[in-house]
Protein backbone atom coordinates (compact mmCIF):
# COMPACT_ATOMS: atom_id res chain seq x y z
CA UNK A 1 0.00 0.00 0.00
CA UNK A 2 1.24 3.40 -1.36
CA UNK A 3 0.59 6.14 1.54
CA UNK A 4 1.16 9.62 1.09
CA UNK A 5 2.02 11.86 3.73
CA UNK A 6 2.16 15.45 4.75
CA UNK A 7 3.64 17.08 7.72
CA UNK A 8 3.59 21.02 8.51
CA UNK A 9 3.06 20.97 12.26
CA UNK A 10 6.51 23.64 12.25
CA UNK A 11 8.81 25.28 10.18
CA UNK A 12 9.24 21.91 8.04
CA UNK A 13 7.02 21.64 5.27
CA UNK A 14 7.88 17.69 4.04
CA UNK A 15 5.88 15.54 1.87
CA UNK A 16 7.19 11.09 1.17
CA UNK A 17 5.91 8.02 -0.35
CA UNK A 18 5.98 5.20 1.48
CA UNK A 19 5.19 1.82 0.79
CA UNK A 20 3.57 -0.44 3.47
CA UNK A 21 4.60 1.31 6.16
CA UNK A 22 8.08 0.63 6.36
CA UNK A 23 9.66 1.53 3.10
CA UNK A 24 10.71 5.03 1.72
CA UNK A 25 10.17 5.94 -1.66
CA UNK A 26 10.62 9.75 -1.23
CA UNK A 27 10.85 12.22 1.42
CA UNK A 28 11.19 15.68 0.63
CA UNK A 29 11.48 18.11 3.00
CA UNK A 30 11.60 22.13 2.43
CA UNK A 31 13.04 23.42 5.76
CA UNK A 32 12.06 27.60 6.46
CA UNK A 33 15.07 27.30 9.45
CA UNK A 34 17.28 30.37 7.32
CA UNK A 35 14.26 32.89 7.57
CA UNK A 36 13.32 31.84 11.16
CA UNK A 37 16.90 32.08 12.19
CA UNK A 38 16.74 36.06 12.34
CA UNK A 39 13.87 36.05 14.59
CA UNK A 40 15.52 34.04 16.73
CA UNK A 41 13.32 30.99 17.09
CA UNK A 42 9.59 29.62 14.55
CA UNK A 43 7.40 32.67 13.59
CA UNK A 44 4.32 31.09 13.30
CA UNK A 45 2.29 33.31 10.83
CA UNK A 46 5.79 33.19 8.66
CA UNK A 47 5.89 29.50 8.94
CA UNK A 48 1.86 28.78 7.89
CA UNK A 49 2.74 31.39 5.01
CA UNK A 50 5.79 29.67 3.31
CA UNK A 51 3.70 26.37 4.09
CA UNK A 52 1.38 27.59 1.41
CA UNK A 53 3.82 28.83 -1.12
CA UNK A 54 5.44 25.40 -0.84
CA UNK A 55 3.18 22.65 0.01
CA UNK A 56 2.64 21.65 -3.82
CA UNK A 57 5.86 21.76 -5.09
CA UNK A 58 6.82 19.51 -2.17
CA UNK A 59 4.13 17.38 -3.10
CA UNK A 60 5.14 17.02 -6.78
CA UNK A 61 8.52 16.44 -5.79
CA UNK A 62 7.60 13.55 -3.88
CA UNK A 63 5.37 11.75 -6.25
CA UNK A 64 8.01 12.29 -8.93
CA UNK A 65 11.17 10.96 -6.44
CA UNK A 66 8.73 8.26 -5.59
CA UNK A 67 8.30 7.91 -9.52
CA UNK A 68 4.47 7.36 -9.18
CA UNK A 69 1.39 9.58 -9.54
CA UNK A 70 -1.62 10.80 -7.53
CA UNK A 71 -3.88 7.55 -9.27
CA UNK A 72 -0.83 4.79 -7.68
CA UNK A 73 -1.61 6.41 -3.84
CA UNK A 74 -3.76 4.33 -1.59
CA UNK A 75 -4.18 6.80 1.34
CA UNK A 76 -3.21 10.19 2.73
CA UNK A 77 -1.38 10.37 6.14
CA UNK A 78 -1.44 13.89 7.72
CA UNK A 79 -0.09 15.51 10.70
CA UNK A 80 -3.18 16.40 12.76
CA UNK A 81 -1.03 17.66 16.02
CA UNK A 82 0.19 18.59 18.21
CA UNK A 83 1.90 22.08 16.47
CA UNK A 84 1.24 25.40 15.75
CA UNK A 85 -2.47 25.85 14.39
CA UNK A 86 -2.19 27.84 11.71
CA UNK A 87 1.05 25.41 10.04
CA UNK A 88 -1.04 22.46 10.85
CA UNK A 89 -4.19 23.73 9.22
CA UNK A 90 -2.11 24.21 5.62
CA UNK A 91 -0.99 20.88 5.22
CA UNK A 92 -4.23 19.42 6.84
CA UNK A 93 -6.66 21.14 4.41
CA UNK A 94 -4.24 19.92 1.62
CA UNK A 95 -4.43 16.45 2.85
CA UNK A 96 -8.59 16.60 3.05
CA UNK A 97 -8.60 17.86 -0.05
CA UNK A 98 -6.63 15.36 -1.77
CA UNK A 99 -8.10 12.55 0.19
CA UNK A 100 -11.44 13.60 -0.83
CA UNK A 101 -10.25 14.44 -4.90
CA UNK A 102 -8.78 11.09 -5.03
CA UNK A 103 -11.47 9.36 -3.28
CA UNK A 104 -8.90 7.16 -0.90
CA UNK A 105 -8.63 6.90 3.00
CA UNK A 106 -7.27 9.80 4.90
CA UNK A 107 -5.69 9.30 8.01
CA UNK A 108 -4.95 12.03 11.01
CA UNK A 109 -1.77 11.25 12.51
CA UNK A 110 -0.58 12.27 15.96
CA UNK A 111 3.41 13.90 15.00
CA UNK A 112 4.82 12.13 18.67
CA UNK A 113 3.36 8.78 17.24
CA UNK A 114 5.68 9.81 13.63
CA UNK A 115 8.54 10.15 15.52
CA UNK A 116 8.34 7.42 17.04
CA UNK A 117 7.54 5.43 13.78
CA UNK A 118 10.63 6.76 12.30
CA UNK A 119 12.12 4.10 13.78
CA UNK A 120 10.55 1.07 11.99
CA UNK A 121 11.42 2.66 8.60
CA UNK A 122 15.38 2.91 10.05
CA UNK A 123 14.90 -0.53 11.33
CA UNK A 124 12.73 -2.85 9.30
CA UNK A 125 12.68 -5.64 11.69
CA UNK A 126 12.38 -3.38 15.11
CA UNK A 127 8.85 -4.56 16.68
CA UNK A 128 6.37 -3.31 19.55
CA UNK A 129 6.85 -3.37 22.45
CA UNK A 130 9.69 -1.73 24.14
CA UNK A 131 10.79 1.07 26.16
CA UNK A 132 10.49 4.80 23.84
CA UNK A 133 11.99 7.76 24.43
CA UNK A 134 11.11 11.15 22.59
CA UNK A 135 12.60 14.40 22.65
CA UNK A 136 12.62 17.22 20.58
CA UNK A 137 12.17 21.03 21.02
CA UNK A 138 8.81 20.69 21.98
CA UNK A 139 8.37 17.52 23.23
CA UNK A 140 10.02 15.43 26.43
CA UNK A 141 7.66 12.13 26.15
CA UNK A 142 9.34 8.67 28.06
CA UNK A 143 6.70 5.72 26.83
CA UNK A 144 5.99 2.19 26.95
CA UNK A 145 5.26 1.18 23.29
CA UNK A 146 3.08 -1.51 23.51
CA UNK A 147 1.86 -2.08 20.06
CA UNK A 148 1.89 0.12 16.85
CA UNK A 149 -0.69 2.44 17.56
CA UNK A 150 -0.79 1.68 21.47
CA UNK A 151 1.85 3.35 23.95
CA UNK A 152 1.62 4.22 27.61
CA UNK A 153 2.64 7.34 28.91
CA UNK A 154 4.64 7.33 32.06
CA UNK A 155 6.28 10.36 31.96
CA UNK A 156 6.39 13.77 30.61
CA UNK A 157 8.79 17.00 30.94
CA UNK A 158 6.99 19.59 33.75
CA UNK A 159 8.33 22.74 32.40
CA UNK A 160 10.75 23.18 29.13
CA UNK A 161 11.01 20.31 26.69
CA UNK A 162 14.69 18.77 26.52
CA UNK A 163 15.85 20.30 22.84
CA UNK A 164 13.93 23.89 24.36
CA UNK A 165 16.19 23.70 27.43
CA UNK A 166 18.87 22.94 24.35
CA UNK A 167 18.10 26.47 22.31
CA UNK A 168 17.38 28.59 25.29
CA UNK A 169 20.99 27.77 26.57
CA UNK A 170 22.44 27.98 23.14
CA UNK A 171 21.02 31.37 23.25
CA UNK A 172 22.42 32.90 26.14
CA UNK A 173 25.52 30.98 24.81
CA UNK A 174 25.65 33.39 21.75
CA UNK A 175 25.12 30.30 19.08
CA UNK A 176 22.61 30.36 16.77
CA UNK A 177 19.03 29.21 16.37
CA UNK A 178 18.57 25.99 16.54
CA UNK A 179 21.73 25.62 19.42
CA UNK A 180 20.68 22.10 19.74
CA UNK A 181 23.62 20.40 17.34
CA UNK A 182 25.83 23.44 18.19
CA UNK A 183 25.85 22.38 22.06
CA UNK A 184 26.73 18.78 20.84
CA UNK A 185 29.36 20.00 18.93
CA UNK A 186 31.06 22.08 21.61
CA UNK A 187 30.32 18.99 24.21
CA UNK A 188 32.49 17.24 22.72
CA UNK A 189 35.52 19.63 22.76
CA UNK A 190 34.73 20.40 26.61
CA UNK A 191 35.29 18.90 30.05
CA UNK A 192 31.68 17.44 31.48
CA UNK A 193 32.95 17.63 35.02
CA UNK A 194 34.58 21.21 34.82
CA UNK A 195 31.04 22.87 36.23
CA UNK A 196 28.21 21.16 38.60
CA UNK A 197 24.98 21.96 37.06
CA UNK A 198 22.17 20.50 39.28
CA UNK A 199 20.11 17.25 38.10
CA UNK A 200 16.66 17.39 38.66
CA UNK A 201 14.82 13.51 39.23
CA UNK A 202 11.84 14.70 40.51
CA UNK A 203 9.90 12.44 43.63
CA UNK A 204 11.70 8.54 43.41
CA UNK A 205 8.59 7.34 41.77
CA UNK A 206 8.55 9.87 38.78
CA UNK A 207 9.02 9.08 35.35
CA UNK A 208 8.55 12.63 34.57
CA UNK A 209 11.71 15.45 33.90
CA UNK A 210 12.47 19.14 34.77
CA UNK A 211 14.97 21.37 32.88
CA UNK A 212 13.70 24.75 33.64
CA UNK A 213 15.74 24.90 36.79
CA UNK A 214 18.82 23.38 34.74
CA UNK A 215 18.35 26.19 32.03
CA UNK A 216 18.48 28.51 35.11
CA UNK A 217 21.39 27.50 36.80
CA UNK A 218 23.24 28.06 33.53
CA UNK A 219 22.22 31.77 32.77
CA UNK A 220 23.12 32.11 36.84
CA UNK A 221 26.46 30.91 36.18
CA UNK A 222 27.06 33.01 32.94
CA UNK A 223 25.88 36.03 34.41
CA UNK A 224 28.07 35.28 37.96
CA UNK A 225 31.13 34.48 35.42
CA UNK A 226 30.59 37.79 33.57
CA UNK A 227 30.62 39.66 37.08
CA UNK A 228 33.39 38.15 38.23
CA UNK A 229 34.89 39.10 34.74
CA UNK A 230 35.66 35.54 34.15
CA UNK A 231 36.62 34.00 30.89
CA UNK A 232 33.98 31.73 29.85
CA UNK A 233 35.10 28.59 28.62
CA UNK A 234 31.81 27.58 25.68
CA UNK A 235 32.93 24.73 25.77
CA UNK A 236 33.02 23.57 28.81
CA UNK A 237 29.63 25.12 30.04
CA UNK A 238 28.01 23.01 26.62
CA UNK A 239 29.87 19.82 27.91
CA UNK A 240 28.52 20.00 31.51
CA UNK A 241 24.90 21.41 30.71
CA UNK A 242 24.66 18.64 27.81
CA UNK A 243 25.43 16.32 30.49
CA UNK A 244 23.18 16.96 33.17
CA UNK A 245 20.72 16.77 30.74
CA UNK A 246 21.87 13.44 29.44
CA UNK A 247 21.96 11.95 32.94
CA UNK A 248 18.58 12.20 33.59
CA UNK A 249 17.17 11.50 30.02
CA UNK A 250 19.23 7.78 30.55
CA UNK A 251 18.82 7.15 33.72
CA UNK A 252 15.27 7.38 33.80
CA UNK A 253 14.86 5.74 30.56
CA UNK A 254 17.14 2.98 31.54
CA UNK A 255 15.12 2.92 34.99
CA UNK A 256 11.77 2.20 32.78
CA UNK A 257 13.29 -0.50 31.04
CA UNK A 258 14.41 -2.53 33.61
CA UNK A 259 11.36 -2.16 35.56
CA UNK A 260 9.14 -3.31 32.59
CA UNK A 261 11.68 -5.88 31.82
CA UNK A 262 12.20 -4.02 28.04
CA UNK A 263 15.21 -5.48 26.70
CA UNK A 264 14.63 -2.52 24.34
CA UNK A 265 15.05 1.73 23.98
CA UNK A 266 13.96 3.34 21.06
CA UNK A 267 15.08 6.65 20.97
CA UNK A 268 12.83 9.60 18.48
CA UNK A 269 12.56 13.16 17.75
CA UNK A 270 14.95 15.60 17.14
CA UNK A 271 17.12 15.78 20.09
CA UNK A 272 17.81 11.83 19.10
CA UNK A 273 20.07 13.11 16.79
CA UNK A 274 22.73 14.36 19.39
CA UNK A 275 25.79 12.07 19.50
CA UNK A 276 26.27 12.52 22.76
CA UNK A 277 22.64 11.11 24.03
CA UNK A 278 23.60 8.45 21.52
CA UNK A 279 26.60 7.32 22.28
CA UNK A 280 25.91 7.15 26.55
CA UNK A 281 22.46 5.29 25.65
CA UNK A 282 24.50 2.70 23.57
CA UNK A 283 27.48 2.84 26.25
CA UNK A 284 25.16 1.92 29.16
CA UNK A 285 23.10 -0.57 26.72
CA UNK A 286 26.05 -2.86 26.44
CA UNK A 287 26.70 -2.93 30.21
CA UNK A 288 23.22 -4.03 30.62
CA UNK A 289 22.20 -5.96 27.70
CA UNK A 290 19.70 -3.33 26.11
CA UNK A 291 19.55 -2.93 22.25
CA UNK A 292 19.46 0.86 21.63
CA UNK A 293 17.59 2.18 18.20
CA UNK A 294 17.67 5.41 16.85
CA UNK A 295 16.60 6.85 13.60
CA UNK A 296 19.35 8.45 10.69
CA UNK A 297 19.62 12.50 11.33
CA UNK A 298 17.39 12.54 8.65
CA UNK A 299 14.07 10.59 10.36
CA UNK A 300 15.09 12.72 13.69
CA UNK A 301 14.45 15.48 12.54
CA UNK A 302 10.57 16.61 11.17
CA UNK A 303 9.47 14.93 8.04
CA UNK A 304 6.86 13.25 6.47
CA UNK A 305 7.96 9.62 5.90
CA UNK A 306 7.50 9.01 9.74
CA UNK A 307 3.74 10.69 9.14
CA UNK A 308 3.08 7.76 6.32
CA UNK A 309 4.53 5.10 8.70
CA UNK A 310 2.39 6.22 11.21
CA UNK A 311 -0.74 6.44 8.59
CA UNK A 312 0.01 3.31 7.36
CA UNK A 313 -0.38 1.61 11.36
CA UNK A 314 -3.26 3.42 11.90
CA UNK A 315 -4.82 2.50 8.96
CA UNK A 316 -4.46 -1.22 9.46
CA UNK A 317 -6.09 -0.56 13.20
CA UNK A 318 -8.89 0.84 11.73
CA UNK A 319 -8.02 3.98 12.89
CA UNK A 320 -9.47 6.21 9.69
CA UNK A 321 -10.51 9.90 9.54
CA UNK A 322 -13.50 12.30 8.56
CA UNK A 323 -13.49 14.86 6.38
CA UNK A 324 -14.29 17.02 9.35
CA UNK A 325 -10.88 16.02 10.71
CA UNK A 326 -9.38 19.20 12.47
CA UNK A 327 -6.33 20.39 13.42
CA UNK A 328 -5.94 19.64 17.18
CA UNK A 329 -2.16 21.93 18.52
CA UNK A 330 -2.19 20.39 21.64
CA UNK A 331 -2.91 17.10 20.91
CA UNK A 332 -1.91 14.63 23.66
CA UNK A 333 -1.06 11.20 23.06
CA UNK A 334 -3.68 9.44 24.23
CA UNK B 1 -17.68 24.62 -17.93
CA UNK B 2 -18.78 23.63 -14.18
CA UNK B 3 -16.68 26.20 -11.75
CA UNK B 4 -16.47 25.64 -8.06
CA UNK B 5 -15.68 28.71 -6.28
CA UNK B 6 -15.27 29.22 -2.32
CA UNK B 7 -14.46 32.13 0.15
CA UNK B 8 -12.98 31.55 3.57
CA UNK B 9 -11.79 34.92 4.30
CA UNK B 10 -14.36 35.62 7.38
CA UNK B 11 -16.44 33.99 9.80
CA UNK B 12 -18.27 33.21 6.70
CA UNK B 13 -17.31 29.72 4.86
CA UNK B 14 -18.89 29.63 0.96
CA UNK B 15 -18.82 27.50 -1.74
CA UNK B 16 -20.66 27.41 -5.13
CA UNK B 17 -21.08 25.73 -8.66
CA UNK B 18 -22.03 27.56 -11.47
CA UNK B 19 -21.78 26.17 -15.42
CA UNK B 20 -22.26 28.74 -18.01
CA UNK B 21 -26.01 29.49 -17.23
CA UNK B 22 -26.34 29.10 -14.37
CA UNK B 23 -25.90 29.00 -10.97
CA UNK B 24 -26.37 25.35 -9.64
CA UNK B 25 -25.81 25.39 -5.82
CA UNK B 26 -24.58 27.50 -3.15
CA UNK B 27 -23.71 26.85 0.77
CA UNK B 28 -22.83 29.32 3.05
CA UNK B 29 -22.27 29.06 6.83
CA UNK B 30 -21.61 31.94 9.22
CA UNK B 31 -20.18 30.60 11.90
CA UNK B 32 -17.49 30.06 14.73
CA UNK B 33 -14.30 30.27 12.93
CA UNK B 34 -14.88 26.22 11.76
CA UNK B 35 -13.87 26.27 8.29
CA UNK B 36 -11.11 23.42 8.44
CA UNK B 37 -13.71 21.03 9.99
CA UNK B 38 -16.42 22.15 7.77
CA UNK B 39 -15.04 23.20 4.02
CA UNK B 40 -14.65 19.75 2.63
CA UNK B 41 -17.57 18.61 4.05
CA UNK B 42 -19.28 21.43 2.35
CA UNK B 43 -18.03 21.20 -0.70
CA UNK B 44 -19.17 17.15 -0.51
CA UNK B 45 -22.61 17.78 0.15
CA UNK B 46 -23.01 20.13 -2.85
CA UNK B 47 -21.91 17.82 -4.91
CA UNK B 48 -23.53 15.04 -3.96
CA UNK B 49 -26.83 17.50 -4.18
CA UNK B 50 -26.11 17.65 -7.54
CA UNK B 51 -25.15 14.09 -8.40
CA UNK B 52 -21.54 15.72 -9.58
CA UNK B 53 -18.57 14.52 -8.87
CA UNK B 54 -15.16 17.19 -7.16
CA UNK B 55 -13.39 15.16 -11.15
CA UNK B 56 -16.36 16.98 -13.13
CA UNK B 57 -15.14 20.51 -12.07
CA UNK B 58 -13.38 22.35 -14.85
CA UNK B 59 -12.23 25.15 -13.11
CA UNK B 60 -11.53 26.36 -9.40
CA UNK B 61 -12.12 29.77 -8.21
CA UNK B 62 -10.99 30.99 -4.78
CA UNK B 63 -11.06 33.69 -2.70
CA UNK B 64 -7.26 35.10 -1.98
CA UNK B 65 -8.07 37.63 0.09
CA UNK B 66 -7.55 40.21 2.27
CA UNK B 67 -9.22 38.62 5.39
CA UNK B 68 -8.83 36.21 7.79
CA UNK B 69 -4.82 34.87 7.28
CA UNK B 70 -5.69 31.42 8.52
CA UNK B 71 -9.17 31.32 6.46
CA UNK B 72 -7.42 32.68 3.45
CA UNK B 73 -5.00 29.55 3.56
CA UNK B 74 -7.79 26.93 4.27
CA UNK B 75 -9.44 27.75 1.44
CA UNK B 76 -6.29 28.37 -0.63
CA UNK B 77 -4.82 25.02 0.19
CA UNK B 78 -8.14 23.37 -0.49
CA UNK B 79 -8.54 24.69 -4.06
CA UNK B 80 -5.08 24.31 -4.74
CA UNK B 81 -5.01 20.90 -3.84
CA UNK B 82 -7.98 20.16 -5.81
CA UNK B 83 -6.49 21.97 -8.96
CA UNK B 84 -3.21 19.69 -8.82
CA UNK B 85 -4.58 16.26 -8.59
CA UNK B 86 -6.88 17.24 -11.53
CA UNK B 87 -4.75 19.32 -12.99
CA UNK B 88 -7.43 21.76 -13.91
CA UNK B 89 -6.78 25.69 -13.90
CA UNK B 90 -7.05 27.70 -11.04
CA UNK B 91 -8.35 31.83 -10.48
CA UNK B 92 -7.74 33.72 -7.20
CA UNK B 93 -10.09 36.23 -6.81
CA UNK B 94 -10.09 39.40 -4.27
CA UNK B 95 -12.73 39.13 -1.68
CA UNK B 96 -13.38 42.75 -1.67
CA UNK B 97 -14.11 42.40 -5.51
CA UNK B 98 -16.20 39.67 -4.81
CA UNK B 99 -18.59 41.85 -2.53
CA UNK B 100 -18.61 44.55 -4.74
CA UNK B 101 -19.89 42.25 -7.11
CA UNK B 102 -22.74 41.71 -4.82
CA UNK B 103 -24.01 45.64 -5.75
CA UNK B 104 -24.03 46.20 -9.60
CA UNK B 105 -25.37 49.57 -8.91
CA UNK B 106 -24.92 52.62 -10.88
CA UNK B 107 -22.28 54.53 -7.99
CA UNK B 108 -19.60 54.38 -5.81
CA UNK B 109 -19.66 50.45 -4.37
CA UNK B 110 -17.23 50.42 -0.95
CA UNK B 111 -16.87 46.69 0.27
CA UNK B 112 -15.07 46.48 3.95
CA UNK B 113 -13.79 43.74 5.71
CA UNK B 114 -12.91 43.78 9.18
CA UNK B 115 -8.91 44.37 10.32
CA UNK B 116 -9.58 44.51 13.71
CA UNK B 117 -7.92 47.44 15.98
CA UNK B 118 -10.42 50.01 14.04
CA UNK B 119 -8.89 49.11 10.41
CA UNK B 120 -10.48 48.00 7.59
CA UNK B 121 -9.29 45.89 4.29
CA UNK B 122 -11.16 47.87 1.80
CA UNK B 123 -11.08 49.46 -2.01
CA UNK B 124 -12.99 51.52 -3.74
CA UNK B 125 -14.78 50.68 -6.89
CA UNK B 126 -17.08 52.04 -9.75
CA UNK B 127 -19.07 49.96 -12.14
CA UNK B 128 -18.34 51.23 -16.15
CA UNK B 129 -20.48 49.37 -18.77
CA UNK B 130 -21.54 46.49 -16.77
CA UNK B 131 -17.94 46.25 -15.22
CA UNK B 132 -16.15 46.92 -11.74
CA UNK B 133 -13.60 49.11 -12.17
CA UNK B 134 -10.99 49.91 -9.45
CA UNK B 135 -11.19 53.38 -8.42
CA UNK B 136 -9.37 52.64 -5.59
CA UNK B 137 -6.64 49.58 -4.91
CA UNK B 138 -7.00 47.34 -2.29
CA UNK B 139 -5.47 48.18 1.46
CA UNK B 140 -5.98 47.92 4.99
CA UNK B 141 -7.05 51.54 6.18
CA UNK B 142 -7.79 53.27 9.52
CA UNK B 143 -11.57 54.06 9.53
CA UNK B 144 -10.84 57.67 9.72
CA UNK B 145 -8.33 57.79 6.33
CA UNK B 146 -11.15 55.48 4.59
CA UNK B 147 -14.03 58.39 5.76
CA UNK B 148 -11.97 61.35 4.55
CA UNK B 149 -11.45 59.55 0.95
CA UNK B 150 -15.06 58.50 1.02
CA UNK B 151 -16.16 62.55 1.59
CA UNK B 152 -15.25 62.90 -2.31
CA UNK B 153 -18.18 60.79 -2.77
CA UNK B 154 -21.46 62.06 -3.35
CA UNK B 155 -23.38 58.66 -3.13
CA UNK B 156 -22.28 55.48 -2.30
CA UNK B 157 -22.80 51.95 -1.22
CA UNK B 158 -21.30 50.06 1.43
CA UNK B 159 -20.90 46.42 2.24
CA UNK B 160 -18.75 43.72 4.26
CA UNK B 161 -18.54 42.79 7.99
CA UNK B 162 -16.89 46.24 8.37
CA UNK B 163 -19.92 48.49 7.44
CA UNK B 164 -21.76 45.87 10.78
CA UNK B 165 -19.13 47.21 12.94
CA UNK B 166 -18.74 50.83 12.15
CA UNK B 167 -22.42 51.55 10.70
CA UNK B 168 -22.86 54.46 13.49
CA UNK B 169 -19.39 55.85 12.43
CA UNK B 170 -20.47 55.75 8.73
CA UNK B 171 -23.39 57.67 9.34
CA UNK B 172 -22.31 59.86 12.03
CA UNK B 173 -19.75 60.98 9.18
CA UNK B 174 -21.61 60.61 5.77
CA UNK B 175 -24.67 61.30 6.41
CA UNK B 176 -27.13 60.83 3.66
CA UNK B 177 -24.25 59.75 1.05
CA UNK B 178 -23.78 56.47 2.20
CA UNK B 179 -26.26 53.50 1.56
CA UNK B 180 -26.10 50.06 2.96
CA UNK B 181 -26.10 46.96 1.25
CA UNK B 182 -28.83 44.18 2.64
CA UNK B 183 -28.48 41.38 4.84
CA UNK B 184 -27.70 39.22 2.24
CA UNK B 185 -25.33 41.43 0.38
CA UNK B 186 -23.19 42.07 2.81
CA UNK B 187 -21.34 38.61 3.02
CA UNK B 188 -19.43 37.22 0.51
CA UNK B 189 -20.98 35.29 -1.82
CA UNK B 190 -19.36 31.69 -3.63
CA UNK B 191 -21.31 32.69 -6.65
CA UNK B 192 -19.69 35.88 -7.31
CA UNK B 193 -16.19 34.29 -6.91
CA UNK B 194 -17.56 31.66 -9.00
CA UNK B 195 -18.76 34.65 -11.82
CA UNK B 196 -15.62 36.54 -11.50
CA UNK B 197 -13.18 33.43 -11.86
CA UNK B 198 -15.24 32.79 -14.86
CA UNK B 199 -14.82 36.65 -16.23
CA UNK B 200 -11.06 36.45 -15.58
CA UNK B 201 -10.15 32.82 -16.76
CA UNK B 202 -11.99 34.31 -20.17
CA UNK B 203 -10.26 37.32 -19.90
CA UNK B 204 -6.86 35.02 -19.70
CA UNK B 205 -6.19 35.07 -16.44
CA UNK B 206 -5.04 31.40 -15.30
CA UNK B 207 -3.37 30.71 -11.60
CA UNK B 208 -0.53 28.48 -10.91
CA UNK B 209 -1.80 25.87 -8.09
CA UNK B 210 2.36 25.71 -7.15
CA UNK B 211 2.38 29.08 -7.16
CA UNK B 212 -1.11 30.49 -5.79
CA UNK B 213 -0.69 32.41 -2.38
CA UNK B 214 -3.54 34.49 -0.78
CA UNK B 215 -2.97 38.28 -0.77
CA UNK B 216 -2.38 39.08 3.00
CA UNK B 217 -1.83 42.57 2.55
CA UNK B 218 0.18 43.03 6.06
CA UNK B 219 3.37 41.66 7.00
CA UNK B 220 3.49 39.25 10.19
CA UNK B 221 3.47 41.21 13.03
CA UNK B 222 7.28 39.62 13.58
CA UNK B 223 8.15 41.34 10.27
CA UNK B 224 6.76 44.62 10.73
CA UNK B 225 8.82 44.24 13.87
CA UNK B 226 12.07 43.68 12.75
CA UNK B 227 12.00 45.86 10.01
CA UNK B 228 11.20 48.59 12.37
CA UNK B 229 14.58 47.19 14.41
CA UNK B 230 16.53 47.52 11.26
CA UNK B 231 15.19 51.11 10.44
CA UNK B 232 15.83 52.49 13.97
CA UNK B 233 19.40 50.53 14.07
CA UNK B 234 20.62 51.73 10.70
ZN1 LIG C 1 8.80 16.90 15.77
Amino acid sequence: MLTLAIESSCDETACAVIKDGREVLSNIISSQIDIHRKFGGVVPEIASRKHIEAINNIIQEALDEANCKFEDIDMIGVTQGPGLIGALLVGLSTAKALAYGLDIPLIGVNHIHGHICANFIEHRDLEPPFTCLVVSGGHTYLLNVRDYTDFELVGRTRDDAAGEAFDKVARSLGLPYPGGPHIDRLAKEGDKDSISFPRVYLEDDSYDFSFSGLKTAVLNYLNQEKQKGQEISIENVAASFQQAVLDILVDKSFKLANETGSKKIVLAGGVAANQGLREMMEERGTKEGIQIYYPSRILCTDNAAMIGSAAYYNYRKGLISGLSLNAEPNLGLN
Amino acid sequence: MNILGLDTSTMMATCAVINEERLLGEYSLNQDMSHSEKLVPMIKEILDGLNMKIGDIDLYGVAIGPGSFTGLRIGAATMKAFAHVFNKPMVGVSTLEALAYNLPHNEIVVPMIDARRNRVYTAIYSWEDGMLKEVMAPDVLPMEDLIKRLMDFDELVVNGNGTLIHRELLEKSLGKRVRFATMGQNMCRAASICELARIKYDGGQVDDYFTLAPEYLRESQAQRELREKERQNS
